[in-house]
């Protein structure tokens, strides 16, 4: 399951709602990371715009991978503006077992931050600065460059 | 004509290309100094898969995608 929300996401209700949804389909393991927006470099916020089909065709896959090994991911991501101390981003796994869980949260989120298409500003008094040095190149980039 | 998109903090507006190939578009965008600077770290998507290949045919219809380096969570 992938949850697209303008601005910052509602915690508490996104992570009961996926309890309350999955705690009688026998997984044993619930395991979940909460992103939550830091107070640094006199930022107000972050704010992110996403390529919503390419995104779901990541989900997509990683739904497919987590299958495989008995397991179900979830995915909550803001598009936006989210300000500091507001959360952005919910991931979790369910599985049968914990090692399954415990090891593909983190496959899982390494991943997401390496591939899924989603860009990253700092909020910056009123303005959207793109978080360029924080950010990871895709496969294959500088296939269209001239240079070098 | 495929379209051209270029996502997130690029800022350009999508255009539309007559071109039967990627390297005829690397060929449209090799004068182009401003965007030269974001192609030279983005990657490129037909039809929202990531490719690797410029011999890549391009159809009529085609969406390509120019992603800059990302950052989620």
């Amino acid at each position: 399951m992938l949850e697209l929300y303008n601005g910052s996401l509602n915690v508490e209700e996104i992570l009961s709602r996926w309890y309350r949804e999955y705690k009688d389909k026998n997984f044993g393991a619930f395991i979940n990371f909460v992103g939550i927006v830091r107070e640094e470099n006199q930022i107000d916020g972050l704010s992110f715009d996403i390529y919503e089909p390419l995104l779901k065709n990541w989900f997509s896959s990683w739904q497919e991978r987590a299958k495989k090994r008995g397991a179900l991911v979830l995915m909550a991501h803001s598009i936006g503006d989210v300000l500091v101390h507001q959360s952005s981003y919910i991931s979790a796994v369910l599985s049968p077992k914990r090692r399954v869980a415990l090891s593909l949260i983190d496959e899982f989120v390494e991943d997401f931050k390496a591939n899924a298409p989603i860009w990253k500003y700092d909020l910056v008094g009123g303005k959207r600065v793109y978080a360029k040095d924080r950010s990871l190149k895709l496969p294959n980039s500088g296939i269209l460059s001239s240079r070098g | 004509m495929a379209r051209v998109e270029f996502l997130g903090p690029i800022e350009r507006e999508p255009m539309e290309v007559d071109i039967k190939n990627l390297k005829e578009l690397k060929d449209i965008f090799k004068d182009d100094e401003k965007l030269q600077e974001w192609l030279e770290i983005s990657a490129v998507a037909v039809n929202d898969t990531l490719v690797s290949d410029l011999d890549k045919r391009i159809e009529k219809e085609d969406k390509i995608s120019i992603l800059p380096p990302v950052c989620g969570g």
